[in-house]
Parts: C-alpha cells; structure tokens; sequence
C-alpha cells in the first residue's frame, strides 16, 4: 500500500497544474471541483496509507521510502525522502483532510471572486508543500516545504492585494508583513540545521534523534534554541506573533486552512519530529514551556478586547499553539499533536462559521455591526457554537479532552506553574470563546441593515461546516485520559508518553471542568442576561485596559526598535549609498572608458596612408624586436 | 655565376621604392603598383633562395603570390572603380569615409 504514498503529492501537483493551465477556460465551479478532487483524493491516500499503517505491528510502524538522491556532493547525501510514520500519518490525515472540506467550502464562498483559479492554484500548491513539510524525512527537504507553506501564505495573505481598509492598511502590505518575519525564523531555522550537518554529519530525522544523546549538551542548547527561534515564526510564538493577526486580510478560508489548522502547526510538528534533541537539552525544554505558556496567556488576553470576530479567533489560535508549544517543549509531544488536531477541526469550523457570517452580510466582521443573527443563520450558529464549546474546554468535546492532555501533561512534568498559567489562560479562552459567540449571534441585532440582508449560505458551504462540527465533537474521544489511542499511536515516533497519575489526571479534569463551565456562566451573564457582577470582576482588571487596546505595546515597541532604525538605514542607502557610491562607481566605470574612447578615436582618420604608414611602422618595430632584441 | 647577396639587395631596393611609393604618393592606381612591386621583389627573394639552396619550394610559393597579386589587383581595381564612380577622382585622400 505505501507504494502508493507518492499519490500524495500527485493528486495535488496535477490539481494545481490543471488549474494553472486550463483554468482560465473552465468555470469557477468547475476549477474548485478539481482542485477539490484533488485535495479528496489526497485524502483517501493518506486515509488507506493509515489503515495499511494500523495493519502493522507497532514496532514496525516506520517506513522510509526514498524516490531519489536530491543533492550528492561528497559525505553530503540529501535524498528525497518519505518517512511514513504515525506523526507524519496524523498530519498527513489532517491536512488532507482538514484541507479537502476546506476547499469545498471555497468554491461556495469564492462564488463572486474574479480571480478564482488563481485562488484554488495557490490552495492546491498549498497542500502539496504542506505535504511534503509533514512528510518528508530530512530537516532540508522538510524546509523546502516550509519555505513553500510560506510562499502560499504570503501569496494568500495578499490575496485581494489592491484593497485597503483601516484595520489593515494595504491588504498586500499584511502579506509582505507575514513574510518578512517568517524570513526570520527561517534564517534560525537554516543556521540550526548547519549546526546539525557540522556535529552530526547528517540531516535526517532517524540519524540526529539516533546520534543526538552524544552531542555536547551546549551544542544542543544552541540548536534547539534556534529551532525555537524557527518555530516561534512559523507557529507564531513570541516573539515573531505579530504577522498572524495582520494575516486575517486573506479570504476566510485561507484564516481556516493556512492560518489555523495546518501551516501553524508546523513548528509544533518540527517539535514533536525532534522531540529527542529536545529532552536533552536541558533548561530549553522549561523556556520552550514557558514561551508556549506566556504566548498562550497575552495572546488570550488579547483576544477577549477585539471586536473582529476573525481577530478574536487568530488570537485565540496563537493562543491554542501556545499550548500546543508549550506541550511538546514539556515532553508531551502526544498531547501536542492531539490539541493540534482538535484544534485543526474546531478553529477551521470557526473560521468557516465566521466566514459564513461575512458571505452573508457581504463583509460585515465587526461584532458590534453583528448580533441577533442566530434567527437568520441557525445552522451556522449551531455549528460555531460547537466550534466554541469546543474551543472553550466543555466537558466531552474534542477541545476538552485535548485541553486536559496538554494539562496534565504540563502538570505531571511537575512545572506547576507552567500549568497554572494554562489554567489562566484556559478560564480566558472560555470567555472569549463565548464572548464572540453571544456578541455575533445572541442578543439583539446592533445594525438592523445589516441583520436584514443576512441570510443563510447554501449546503456547499453548511456540508463542510457540519462535518468539521461532528469531528469537533468527536475526535477527542480517540483519546481520553481513560484510553489514550491517539498518543499510544504516536508512541513509536514521538518516544513513550509518561503515565500520569490517576489522581493528578481526576484534579486536573476538575479543574478544567470548573473553569470553562465559570468561562461560560461569566459570558453569559455579562453578555446575554447583562448582569452587574462580571462588570464587577471586570473593573478589577479595568486598568489594564489601555494595554490590551495597544496590544501590549508591542507592535509598538518592534516599530521602535526593530522597523524605524531599519527604515532609517535603509533610506540612507536608498538616498545616500546607492545614488552616490554604487551608482558613482558604475557611472565611473563608464566614464572612464567614455573619455579613453574619445581620445583614441581620433586615431581612425581614415586616410588611407596614415593606415599604411602605421601597419609600415608595425612591422617594422616587430622585425627589429625579433632581430636585435628577441 | 651571381651571387645570392646581390639579388637580395636588388630585391631590398626594389621592395623599398614600393614602400614608399605607398606611403608617399596620392595616386590610387600608383600605390596598386608599388604593392605589386613590393611583391614582386618577395617573389625575387624567394626565387633567388629556391636556386641557392636547390629546393623548389621557393618557386611554387612564388606562383601562389603570384595568383593572390591577381586576386588583388582585380579587387583593389573593382574598388577603385567603384569609388570613382562617386568622387570622380583617384586621390586617396579624398577615401577617407570610413572613419569616426
């Protein structure tokens, strides 16, 4: 069956190629349904690839097929590669899977879009390089993915590119913004994996985890820190968060799909591929905690200010990979993979609710233009709805359970702050879950106009959402504390999973349990029965407010230190440097051999005898040489 | 029987006056003639070495200047012609339109 393995990256090269080439002859409903096709067909691969993978014995759950050798240049062997295994067949499942009803949902909400093959080229091209991200079994081929995960973001991102509005600016500008930070964590990424090639002479997985344990502990330090540095960009950690709030200037689906279910989640993959060089590197694996943590923390507090529903919700996703960092720097990688695949499902169908809320008012997403709206759009409440509880942490949903892995994880680590800070943040994520829930579709309508063109979107749209709801609900009972499938599959390659006290695991869900169910009492009786008591609560917290509203001051702060002086250099160059130096030399250059030209010009008088005397004088000077001197 | 010195000097003299008469005179036809002269005290030099050292190479290669004299004396007439039909005249210096 793993023969087959290389379908999943046809499927989508050949969708995107079609779509690239025969697109601008076909229909909009037409090229969404190939490059959906695509996407499915990707999926069933990877889903028959991950039934043929459960057949084998555990011990036996890694298989590596090798297509051919990329670069050979003496000891240095990159091959492309695909290493199969339970990591690499969740996320492959996932991003198929999570990717394919994204793009269903696409062709009904890209209905009124010009520009449509270009969208679904870019979707397909997507998938292909977040494939080969997850699925590729060297740090080098794995950036090649990254780096194209990158390329379609910025290219999605800036999707509508000509537009401006004052949340965003230039939507092309939040693209470029996206990109550029990326370029940071790339930069470590690609410093990180010289370290590997100079210590251990390889850059395959299977070899660095192998040889890791005889590496110098500081050797580590700087290579795990480096990754982190790499992972912070990609996953959108503190402190390179700041493009994925910007990056909600893409079309919805492309928030559901790249900026939150899948390209996020490659850092939290690169940990959890190279779980082992982190358990080694001693103190990383606390600032690695903590990082998620704190992330996880302000990016929640954030959230609970905004009133964009899709701001809400890429800060609540830092947020949820904040968690999901912190998990897997704690040596909980299993746990780190389930909230990340919960997560996939519940924020991609917050995503489309929200993105349905927008087709529908034709682009209203602020919430105080919303409310009311559940009477116009019951199927699209019910399923965010889903979404948030989910999200929120009540009991029995997919969000729930994972919440309580990545938990009791952290908290059976023994870094109890670390999980006091998560139980913080998991009391704000509660609220703001249900904040953006009643603001949007309870109460009543804040601006009639646009409560009255609401209506509710066709099936091509609701279908996805549906199935992303029932996931939402269900996918955490694959592993519950009581049965841990998922984490007992991922066991071979992410290493053995510690067994968690029963009674540590029973606080725990507790407290979980208490904290969303006081997150939602809390929203409910400031939001919808508007009682005294939560403003109460709130005031105490009320002189924080100018600093939620300026996001921390950090933008502010990177524009201070990090964007003005940049600026500054670069407009010196720019007026200074380039004009006069640069531009003086080549200039120079051209001068030079200018005037030289205009003095030996007059050389060619063109008289024929000055031309004879001079060819005369020539050989002359040449036969002397060779008699008298040569 | 003569000896080889004194055709290399006849031929020196000779190659000089055509030398010169190329460098000094105006008249298009008189250089053709002084170039033909030049080669023809080559083809002299040569024939005179062919008897001294009793190898016949020197005079085949004679007949090989020989034929390229021809080649250019029909060229360099055609030109000559050619541009007469445009100035009217066989002074040199009024050739003088392919420069800067």
């Amino acid at each position: 069956m793993f023969d087959f393995l290389w379908l999943l990256f046809a499927l989508p090269t050949f969708g995107a190629l079609i779509v690239l080439v025969a697109g601008r002859w076909l229909s909009q409903k037409v090229v969404g349904g190939i490059a959906s096709a695509a996407v499915l067909g990707a999926f069933v691969v990877a889903f028959l690839s991950f039934l043929a993978l459960l057949g084998l014995p555990a011990e036996e759950r890694s298989i590596t097929i090798t297509y051919w050798q990329w670069i050979t240049i003496g000891d240095f062997e990159i091959p492309v590669a695909v290493l199969y295994d339970p990591l690499s067949a969740m996320m492959a499942l996932t991003v198929t899977g999570v990717g394919a009803l994204i793009h269903i949902y696409a062709i009904g909400y890209m209905d009124h879009e010009p520009r449509y093959q270009r969208f679904f080229f870019y979707l397909n091209f997507f998938i292909l390089a977040m494939l080969i991200l997850v699925m590729s079994n060297n740090f080098l081929v794995t950036f090649v993915g990254w780096e194209g995960v990158g390329l379609a973001s910025y290219l999605l991102i800036g999707f509508w590119f000509e537009q401006r509005d004052d949340q965003y600016g230039w939507y092309a500008d939040a693209g470029k913004k996206a990109f550029l930070v990326n370029r940071i964590g790339d930069a470590a990424y690609l410093v990180a994996m010289f370290i590997i090639w100079t210590s251990v002479g390889s850059l395959t997985y299977d070899v660095v985890t192998h040889e890791a344990a005889s590496l110098p502990t500081t050797t580590l330090i700087f290579i795990t820190l480096l990754l982190l540095f790499a992972v912070s960009g990609k996953s959108a950690q503190f402190p390179l968060y700041v493009w994925l709030p910007e990056a909600m200037a893409g079309p919805t689906p492309v928030s559901a799909l790249i900026h939150a279910a899948t390209m996020v989640t490659a850092g939290v993959y690169l940990i959890a591929r190279t779980g082992h060089l982190w358990e080694l590197a001693g103190p990383v694996s606390q600032i690695v905690g903590w990082v998620g943590i704190l992330t996880a923390f302000f990016a929640a507090t954030l959230a609970l200010v905004q009133y964009d529903l899709k701001k809400i919700l890429a800060y609540s996703t830092i947020s949820q990979l904040g968690y999901m960092v912190a998990a897997a720097g704690v040596g909980a990688p299993g746990a780190a993979i389930f909230i990340l695949v919960a997560h996939a499902f519940f924020k991609a169908l917050l995503f489309l609710g929200a993105g349905s809320v927008m087709h529908a008012t034709h682009g209203v997403i602020d919430v105080r233009r919303l409310g009311g709206l559940r009477h116009k759009m019951p199927q699209t409440y019910l399923t965010f709805l889903i979404g948030a509880m989910s999200l929120a942490g009540i009991p029995l949903l997919s969000g729930f359970w994972a919440k309580d892995a990545v938990l009791a994880g952290i908290a059976a680590d023994g870094a109890f702050a670390i999980y006091a800070v998560g139980v913080v943040t998991a009391l704000l994520t509660a609220i703001y879950s249900f904040r953006a829930v009643f603001l949007t579709f309870n109460g009543e309508p804040n601006d009639q106009h646009v409560y009255d063109h609401a209506h509710e979107n066709k099936m091509i749209m609701l279908a996805p959402m549906w199935i992303l709801a029932f996931f939402s609900i269900t996918i955490g009972w694959f592993n519950t504390p009581f049965a841990l499938a998922l984490e007992a599959f991922l066991e071979p390659a992410t290493g053995e999973h510690e067994k968690i006290a029963l009674f540590l695991e029973l606080i725990v869900v507790m407290v979980s349990t208490v904290i969303s169910l006081f997150g939602f009492v809390f929203a409910y009786a400031r939001y919808i029965r508007k009682e005294q008591w939560p403003l109460t609560l709130a005031s105490w917290f009320a002189w924080l407010t100018p600093a939620l509203e300026n996001k921390w001051y950090i933008d502010r702060v990177y524009d201070v230190i990090i964007v003005q002086p940049i600026k500054a250099v670069a407009s010196w160059f720019a007026r200074i440097f380039d004009p006069k130096i640069i531009d003086g030399a080549v200039n120079g250059v051209g001068s030079v051999i200018n005037d030289a030209g205009e003095a030996v010009r007059k050389l060619q008088n063109g008289a024929i005898p000055t031309y004879a005397l001079s060819i005369f004088l020539g050989v002359v000077s040449v036969l002397f040489y060779f008699l008298f001197v040569g | 029987m003569v000896p080889t010195s004194y055709y290399l000097i006849l031929s020196a003299i000779i190659f000089t006056i055509g030398a010169v008469g190329v460098l000094s005179r105006r008249n298009a036809l008189i250089i053709i003639m002084c170039v033909e002269m030049m080669l023809n005290s080559v083809n002299l030099t040569l024939i005179a070495f062919a008897r001294q050292w009793d190898n016949l190479n020197g005079q085949i290669f004679v007949f090989l200047v020989m034929a390229v004299a021809a080649a250019e004396v029909a060229v360099g007439l055609a030109i000559l012609i050619a541009h007469f039909g445009i100035s009217k005249s066989t002074n040199i210096d009024d050739v003088n339109v392919m420069k800067w």
